[in-house]
């Protein structure tokens, strides 16, 4: 990918838009293929764990091979500290799981040269480092250890500073979430970015930042992790304010990037405080997982680093109180929003949770608490996300608050202590949201580029795609049976009510209430957008197919991907094992993992939230389309309207971080720095430039031109008036010289004479 | 004895005073013929303190030389010169000059009197002796020898000297 | 007859030559005054050898001989400075020897 993007950034201009696409497309099936080839090996692992013997005896002859070599063999040496390695073979083949993700028929076949399994950061040299595999604990199967290929890239002080990767099932099923929503959000984009004066950058950026959100996630050490956060926020940063010339566009970019920024400071002290509490030796995370599961490590320092961690998760997955930046971030195109903030990069604070979780559960006490900072942090976005989602007219934002409450409906899920249930929850959400997004994107390309959902209406006549795409997401989102949103959702709740040890219980309510609420606002938006009479301009017409083609697949995944993790016992309903729980089974990591409680299937909680979802659609069923229901009641309630305009200007908290805080703090401080520079500053070099005229006038007149010239002068006048003086004595008269020979004889004589 | 130093004391200071003012009219006389005739006179007044000193192929020697050759000499330089006959004003420096030769002569004299007579206040000389002219010859052809050769050297390059400058080219 | 009296005339003669030489303006003038200085010189030598041949030392010449050379030189010199003396008359025409300052600095 990251090769793509220099090819792009380089040649984009010259080959042109179809190239430029074709070369991004091209790029993303690859790894999207070899995504699922290291998805279909994993699973291959799992089913046959390597066993001790076969650990030992193979040997490696990947010794410092280079990515091209197209097989290397599997080894592994037990030591005595942490990590297994194995290096792993180039899948060769296609190995399929899900088949409706293999896409056109351009699909590259496993002998792609220069990428291994693992879409390697492009300077990646691959050597096996050795370690042990542990017992394994907890699920059905036995420890399987994830594979880490590292290259040590220098040693300071006897911290190796690493470079690798860790494939684990956790690593597969981002790679394959990552690549196969990229992939469609680059088809998708060559037909919404038609003419775009910047097409090829886009593409660029499009690759850079898949690039980095594939090298974030087979991130082996939380260096490497850290630089992938810090470039997908970059791409980001420059997608978002892509159409720049609007100058909104371009602070909407900059918000995000800040924002993001302040919540990396925490990310960044987080990953120095987990690497001590790891025992100062590592920044590998299988090693920080490990030591923070044996009780060796600090749990101070644990509990500080989880909570500096989630500060820069509040920051990137749109956590209460730093997301801000999301709603706005809409500006950018909208395949971009599907991509970068429905289903990558802001999971990629979920993810960081789901990677160092056993420094949380450790440093937080999820197994025996019931109440802590992460959870309740997640479930108060929830409710906060989709409170606000009912007041905004812009499609594109009820779906940006929308993600924001399902990621706090992930958070809260990891924070409980239902691990699988807030991954399972990241990987539907994926599907369904960026299906959402698209499917807005869709619309606003027929309604000739609004996104205000009260010019939109009756859209369901004109563009029969989008509609059906748009109202399967909706569905799923909103967890109604048997969509992909129901088993993602009720198997949160679950977790909340069952939690660990205690139950969770106000996190249990936060999750019911937003169960609610996600249903009503999505339906508002539903019959607002497809209902009714057209409001807007002109007649809108359905989109090409290659825009309503990745609708259609996003939709597919929305309806099947939820049976992957089919409960063991579902009302009664019994399955033979195989069938059941695959995705936990395959993606739940059993190595350097806290040992969790899996919730069964509750029956009552799923039926509750059920209804609670329905009732919500019918809800804005009938407040929307059939206008029952309390209408006008901001105009009568002042409580209401009150609460209205509390709503609709997001809790006044952009007011109080720009506002307030940033110029409180900018204000005061520009003045003080310019007073410095004034009077200090200048003060000084005005001062010295004075004092060194001064001093170098002295030195002229009274040094130079006195003392030195008079010397020097004088010297000279002195020769030359005892030459004239002495001149005279030269007449050239002989008489003369013979009269000062004999005065001066006389003078002699009389010397030699009386005196000696 | 006594006698003949009486006479020769008497001798002497009759001569040494005839030399002294003719000396001093050598210096001052205004007419050049006459100072160099007044050079004759002191030049043969050397020559008789010669013969009182017992020097007598000296004298003869100085009479010749000099009274002989080298006045003589200045009288053709006087008259190629075409020297003024009569009375000549400008044979004399400005006044300044004649005082301060005359403060320096006085002042060697003074220096030279005192030591003179510091050294040698009242020898004598106690018994003359005289030198015959063969004794100085022998003196000259052997002890001083190269002197003498020196000398002859000189005069002739004195000669040629004389002769290159002198020529009318 | 003393010493002394011989060198005293001797002095006389060297400081009245001195006083000639330096007060003559005509060349052949100074000369004459350079003759009578060298005649007080041999003077001298003249006595003093004979103060040393009335010695105890026995006869010595050195005196005489000594004499005898300074004439020599005495002439020599003599015929040169007025070869001299007639270039500078046959140049300029005048042998005043104060005029003779090209050397003037």
């Amino acid at each position: 990918m990251a090769a793509s993007f220099l090819l792009i950034l380089f040649f984009g201009k010259r080959v042109g838009t179809r190239a430029t696409a074709g070369i991004g497309i091209g790029a993303v099936s690859i790894c999207l293929v070899l995504s699922v080839g290291v998805a279909a090996q994993w699973i291959d692992r799992v089913n046959h764990p390597p066993e001790g013997a076969e650990l030992v005896e193979q040997t490696n002859a990947a010794y410092g091979e280079t990515p091209e070599d197209a097989r290397y063999e599997v080894e592994a040496v037990t030591t005595e500290s942490g990590e297994t390695v194995e290096s792993q073979g180039e899948g060769t083949e296609g190995g399929t799981e899900g088949t409706d993700h293999s896409e056109e028929g351009a699909a590259v076949t496993g002998a792609a040269p220069g990428e291994s399994a693992a879409a390697l950061p492009a300077a990646g040299t691959e050597v096996a480092a050795a370690a042990e595999g542990e017992g394994g604990h907890g699920g059905e199967s036995e420890s399987v250890p994830p594979v880490v290929n590292t290259v040590t890239w220098f040693t300071i002080g006897g911290v190796d500073f690493e470079f690798g990767t860790l494939v684990d099932g956790l690593s597969a099923m981002m790679l394959i979430t990552v690549s196969i929503i990229s992939l469609l959000v680059h088809i998708y984009s060559t037909e919404y970015l038609r003419g775009d004066e910047r097409f090829t950058h886009y593409y660029a950026f499009l690759s850079l930042f898949t690039a980095s959100m594939l090298f974030y996630v087979l991130g082996s050490n939380t260096l490497q992790m850290l630089v992938g956060w810090e470039l997908v926020g970059l791409c980001s940063f420059a997608l978002i304010g892509h159409w720049w010339e609007e100058k909104k566009n371009s602070d909407a970019a900059l918000k995000a990037f800040l924002t993001n920024r302040v919540g990396d400071m925490g990310l960044i002290i987080g990953v120095v405080i987990t690497f001590f509490a790891a025992g100062a030796s590592s920044f590998n995370v299988l090693h920080i997982n490990s030591y923070a599961l044996s009780g060796a490590a600090n749990a101070t320092l644990l509990l500080v680093g989880s909570l500096c961690l989630f500060a820069g998760v509040t920051s990137k997955s749109g956590q209460f109180p730093l997301h801000t930046w999301l709603p706005d971030a809409m500006a950018g195109p909208t395949p971009v929003s599907a991509l970068i903030h429905a289903a990558t990069m802001v999971v990629a604070g979920v993810y960081l949770i789901a990677r160092l979780y056993a420094v949380f559960f450790s440093g937080l006490s999820i197994g025996s608490s019931t109440f802590h900072y992460v959870a309740f942090i997640g479930g108060f976005t929830t409710v906060m996300g989709g409170l606000l989602a009912f007041v905004q007219t812009d499609i594109k934002k009820v779906l940006a608050y929308s993600t924001i409450s399902q990621l706090g409906y992930m958070v809260m899920a990891l924070g409980v202590g239902a691990w699988t249930a807030g991954v399972f929850h990241l990987f539907t959400h994926a599907f369904f949201k960026a299906c959402l997004f698209l499917g807005a994107g869709s619309v606003s390309h027929a309604c000739h580029h609004t996104f205000d959902m009260r010019e939109m209406g009756g859209l369901r006549k004109y563009m029969p795609s989008t509609h059906i795409t748009f109202a399967i997401a909706t569905l799923a989102l909103a967890g109604i049976v048997p969509f992909a949103g129901f088993w993602s959702k009720d198997e949160i709740l679950a977790g909340a009510a069952n939690g660990q040890e205690n139950a969770y219980t106000i996190m249990l309510v936060f999750g019911l209430i937003t169960a609610f609420l996600t249903a009503a606002y999505m339906g508002r938006a539903y019959w607002m957008t497809f209902w009714g009479e057209y409001r807007g301009h002109g007649t809108p017409h359905e989109s090409p197919k290659v825009m309503t083609i990745p609708l259609w697949i996003l939709a597919a995944a929305a309806v099947v991907l939820g049976f992957t993790n089919f409960p063991g016992s579902f009302f009664g309903l019994e399955l033979p094992e195989g069938w059941t729980t695959r995705f936990e089974h395959y993606v739940e990591p059993t190595f350097a993992f806290p040992p969790i409680e899996h919730a069964e299937f509750t029956p009552w909680l799923a039926i509750l939230s059920t209804i609670l979802a329905v009732g919500g659609l019918l809800a804005a069923y009938a407040y929307y389309e059939r206008n029952l229901g309390p209408h006008g009641l901001t105009r009568h309630s002042r409580l209401a309207s009150g609460g209205y305009t509390f709503l609709e200007n997001k809790y006044y908290l952009d007011t109080l971080y720009s506002d307030i805080i940033a110029a409180d703090t900018k204000g005061p401080l520009a003045r003080a720095a310019y007073w410095f520079n004034q009077n200090v500053l200048d003060g000084i070099i005005d001062g010295s430039a004075a004092v060194a005229r001064k001093v170098s006038g002295f030195v002229y007149r009274d040094v130079d031109q006195l003392i030195v010239d008079g010397a020097v002068n004088g010297s000279g006048f002195v020769s030359e008036g005892s030459g004239q003086l002495l001149r005279r004595i030269q007449t050239g008269k002989v008489q003369q010289y013979a009269a000062i020979l004999f005065s001066g004889v006389v003078v002699l004589a009389g010397v030699l004479v009386f005196v000696v | 004895m006594l006698a003949l130093l009486v006479a020769q004391n008497i001798a002497f200071y009759v001569i040494a005073a005839v030399m002294v003012v003719a000396a001093i009219r050598v210096v001052t006389a205004t007419n050049l013929v006459h100072a160099a005739l007044w050079l004759v006179m002191v030049l043969s007044g050397v020559a008789a303190q010669y013969i009182l000193l017992a020097a007598e192929f000296v004298a003869i020697t100085q009479v010749l030389v000099y009274v002989g050759a080298i006045v003589v000499l200045f009288l053709f330089g006087i008259m190629l010169t075409r020297a003024k006959t009569g009375r000549d004003e400008d044979l004399d420096n400005p006044l300044p000059a004649k005082i301060g030769a005359g403060a320096i002569g006085v002042l060697l004299f003074g220096v030279m009197a005192y030591s003179l007579w510091d050294a040698w206040r009242g020898d004598e000389f106690g018994d003359m002796v005289v030198q015959r002219t063969g004794q100085v010859s022998d003196a000259i052809f052997s002890t001083y020898l190269v002197p003498f050769e020196v000398i002859s050297v000189l005069l002739l390059a004195a000669l040629i000297g004389a002769i290159v400058l002198a020529r009318r080219d | 007859m003393l010493v002394n009296q011989f060198l005293f005339l001797g002095a006389i003669l060297f400081c009245i030559g001195v006083y000639g030489v330096l007060a003559r303006r005509n060349g052949v003038l100074v000369l004459m005054s350079i003759e009578l200085i060298l005649n007080a010189v041999n003077i001298n030598l003249i006595a003093f050898g004979a103060m040393w041949s009335a010695s105890d030392a026995g006869p010595n010449l050195s005196g005489q001989v000594f004499a005898l050379f300074v004439i020599a030189v005495a002439a020599a010199e003599v015929g040169v400075g007025l070869a001299l003396v007639l270039l500078i008359y046959r140049n300029r025409q005048s042998i005043a020897v104060d005029d003779v300052d090209l050397l003037k600095g």
